[in-house]
């Protein structure tokens, strides 16, 4: 028989407001097994650990029932707590009474009932639970970034840095990605490219650190300390090895109208291409969609051109397989596609832009090298027109937008709108906004100096409607200080649109098994607590794939993402979890079922002997489960026709013992 | 005989990673649902054994739910599939021996989706609650 301690928590007047703790500590005092029953105001504070602690040596508890918040959130902390005093940590229970009572039921007669069941489930589970010892698994000390932006190149970087390789994946050409489009950064309003490229360089020559770029990730098998990864490395129809990025060919290249993607389709690129002067690895790639060798057979002139012997038009795709101890995820975002806004005429006027547009347009390697020129006709633009919140902040009902805040735009456009003002003066700026978002260090100031140095032109509105009107924009909107209808003839319309995650991000996170919100923002591990790590173990988060950043915000994330990948990969072994299925070989018939429907492969068969009547020896068939591979999800214990298979931790004694108590 | 207001019984399986998240946002933005709904963890939806299930009604349950990750989202890649296939069986069988296909419910909701998971429980709650008590399977023996 156990000897079960019960500890209530009033996490302040959290539980105790609307659960009547002492109620509950005296009716599961009474509970069979039940030696000791408390409550206190913080069980997790130090106190409440040390009156935890004490009950145990005092009472000669063997096992631990808190009734506090949720188990994802403490059970951790009380595990630790009671293996201090020499309890095994799965000897602990936790009973939410937090989340799933006293948060939700605001009866108190209704909330302390429910609370006192759900006690009595876990010091029913208790009374079942076995001492658990986890084993250990060997770390791979190689960690894995997938995307090669700011965020992937900071998070790289730093583990390098820390002594361990790292790799990083980047499915387009070059590493660089979205800073590497930025003209100006905010709020110094240096320029991206001087602060991007020598990190990008940086990585490039690290030994630590090997690119594959135009890579993709195609299956993540394992779990943490041991990823296995296949990468499909896309065919460049160029030899990396031996192309030197001369560029002789790009020049040569008779294929000269491929939209240019570095510049968002707003001139053209050669079929083969280096996406931008300081691309790392500077390497040419062939676009197989355009290339006239490819698709005709005809042409082969960067093939002759080429005096490192660099171009393989035959070159196949390969599928290289890598081992890694950890995996980030810096996957990144792009804007919304603007022409679901048919009320700013993105898709019929061709003076109407995006911001990131407009960042080719300032930007001196852009398509107008520098000059900010309207697409339409080249001429200088005297009135332009920014539109806040493109698909930003939308109601449910948009189906179009985007529910959250970008965050960035409203830095950016004040960017934009200052960038103007100081070198084309004649230039008038209007700004349509809902509200202005500047909560940033030296943000606010920047903001208001585009107000009141620059004179640009703030109205607090949305933008009805932007039509063509001869050779300009008409745009209609609505001055809600004012109170007033304006129409606005403008030469260049900006829409800030939303930003979104990178569509390759959903099917990165089903291989890495890592939850996403219904936004498909990976999900962090804890919103405040955990802001960097997935709750999949082994999987790290950088950058926009986890919420809406800023340069600022994405490398300093990245770099705490780096610091938690340096903690995996610094340990020799790690932890496994001992709540993994066994089989009983007395009763398994070694039917195959649950192999069949193990994820990982964690189920293998053996033939065994066995003692048969009469002194005989029978050899059968029996299944055995790798602790260091099983992960406890349980599938197996449900498919095995024997009942031979269950799961520690959660056996089917436990959960029938809880079901009964809270069905009593 | 004083009567009383007949509350439901109901067991709600949430797996660890998805719906049970999802019922610890629920109780984070103080999205309430009836107290009848009691939780059991368990690491996946697939761990349900039909046994549980039975033994719930068994015991006097008037409801069973089963929450887990969204098709796809699994945090062991397939456990979500194993539990649709299997509970739609069991969900039949149970059916054919006259416990109404209502007092069962299979139901995706992810860690986020706190509201999803007090919206499902407070309609399978007056669904349950419509239907009465179950005494198809109660095992009498088993009441105090």
């Amino acid at each position: 028989m156990q000897r079960i301690g019960v500890f209530i928590c009033h996490c302040g007047t959290n539980i105790a407001g609307t659960v009547d703790v002492k109620a509950v500590a005296e009716a599961l005092g009474h509970e069979a097994g039940v030696v000791f029953s408390t409550e206190y105001q913080y069980m997790c504070s130090e106190s409440g650990q040390q009156l935890m602690r004490k009950a145990i040596r005092e009472h000669k508890l063997t096992g631990v029932v808190v009734c506090s918040c949720s188990p994802r959130m403490h059970e951790a902390t009380f595990r630790k707590a009671a293996s201090l005093e020499g309890i095994n940590p799965y000897m602990v229970e936790i009973a939410n009474i937090r989340e799933h009572v006293s948060w939700i039921h605001k009866d108190m007669k209704e909330a302390t009932e429910k609370a006192i069941i759900l006690g009595r489930a876990a010091i029913a589970k208790v009374h079942l639970n076995q001492p658990l010892q986890a084993g250990e698994s060997p770390v791979t000390k190689r960690a894995l970034v997938i995307g090669g932006g700011i965020a992937g190149i900071q998070t790289a970087l730093d583990i390098a840095e820390a002594g361990f390789e790292v790799d990083i994946v980047e499915k387009s050409p070059t590493i660089g990605g979205k800073m590497a489009q930025l003209d100006k950064t905010f709020p110094t309003l240096d320029c991206a490219a001087c602060i991007l490229t020598p990190k990008m360089v940086d990585a490039g020559q690290n030994e630590k650190i090997k690119i594959f770029a135009y890579s993709e990730v195609e299956a993540v098998k394992g779990y943490v300390g041991n990823f296995n990864v296949s990468i499909r490395r896309k065919a460049r129809y160029v030899d990396e090895t031996k192309c030197t990025g001369c560029g002789l060919c790009t020049e040569k290249c008779p294929q000269k109208k491929v939209p240019n993607e570095f510049n968002m389709g707003m001139n053209n690129r050669h079929a083969i291409y280096i996406p931008f002067a300081q691309a790392v690895p500077k390497v040419a790639t062939i676009d197989a969609d355009y290339c006239m060798m490819l698709k005709t057979g005809k042409c082969g002139i960067c093939s002759k051109v080429c005096g490192a012997g660099a171009i393989d038009y035959k070159q196949q795709d390969e599928v290289i397989e890598r081992q890694y101890g950890a995996i980030v995820a810096a996957t990144g975002f792009n804007p919304i596609d603007a022409k679901a806004y048919n009320e700013y005429g993105y898709a019929t006027c061709p003076d109407v832009v995006t911001s990131l547009e407009l960042e080719r347009l300032m930007n001196a390697a852009g398509p107008t090298n520098g000059t900010l020129l309207r697409p339409s006709d080249n001429e200088h633009p005297h009135t332009v027109v920014f539109v806040q919140c493109v698909g930003s902040r939308c109601t449910e009902t948009d189906e179009r937008g985007k529910p959250y805040c970008s965050k960035i735009c409203c830095m950016y456009t004040a960017k934009h709108a200052m960038l103007i003002r100081e070198k084309y003066p004649d230039t008038d700026v209007y700004v349509f906004y809902i509200d202005v978002r500047t909560p940033g260090k030296n943000f606010d100031e920047f903001y208001r100096r585009a107000v009141e140095q620059y004179g640009v032109h703030y109205i607090k509105g949305m933008v009805g409607k932007v039509t063509q009107n001869g050779k300009q924009l008409r745009v209609q909107a609505s001055d809600l200080l004012a109170g007033e209808q304006l129409h606005i003839d403008a030469d260049l319309v900006v829409l800030a649109t939303a930003i979104e995650p990178d569509k390759t991000a959903r099917s990165i996170a089903t291989m890495l098994t890592a939850s996403m919100d219904t936004n498909d923002f990976f999900t962090e591990a804890h919103p405040k607590l955990r802001p960097v790590e997935s709750p999949t173990a082994g999987i790290f988060l950088s950058g926009v794939c986890q919420g809406p950043k800023d340069i600022p915000e994405t490398v300093s994330q990245a770099s705490a993402c780096a610091a938690k990948v340096i903690g995996v990969l610094a340990k020799d072994k790690l932890t496994c979890n001992p709540c993994v299925a066994q089989s009983d070989e007395m009763l398994c018939n070694g039917c195959s079922s649950c192999e069949k429907v193990c994820p990982y492969g964690a189920i293998s068969y053996s033939d065994k002997e066995f003692r048969g009547p009469n002194r005989t020896t029978l050899i059968r068939r029996v299944a055995s489960v790798n602790p260091a591979v099983c992960q406890g999800c349980g599938a197996c214990t449900v498919a095995c026709p024997s009942g031979a298979m269950d799961l520690k931790g959660f056996s089917n004694k436990q959960i029938m013992a809880e079901v009964d108590a809270i069905c009593q | 005989m004083p009567v009383t207001e007949y509350k439901p019984k109901i067991v709600a399986f949430c797996c660890n990673w998805c719906s049970y998240a999802g019922a610890d946002g629920a109780g984070s933005a103080r999205l309430s649902y009836p107290a009848e709904v009691k939780v059991i963890r368990v690491p996946c939806s697939c761990r349900v054994n039909p046994m549980f299930i039975l033994r719930a009604f068994q015991r006097g349950a008037d409801g069973v739910i089963i929450a887990g990750c969204h098709p796809g989202d699994c945090h062991y890649t397939s456990g979500n599939y194993f539990t649709r296939r299997r509970m739609t069986l069991l969900f039949s069988m149970l059916d054919y021996l006259g416990i109404e296909r209502e007092r069962t419910r299979v139901e995706w909701i992810s860690a986020a989706e706190g509201a999803k998971f007090s919206k499902t429980m407070n309609e399978f709650c007056a669904t349950v609650a419509a239907l009465g008590e179950n005494k198809r399977l109660e095992d009498l023996r088993c009441k105090k």
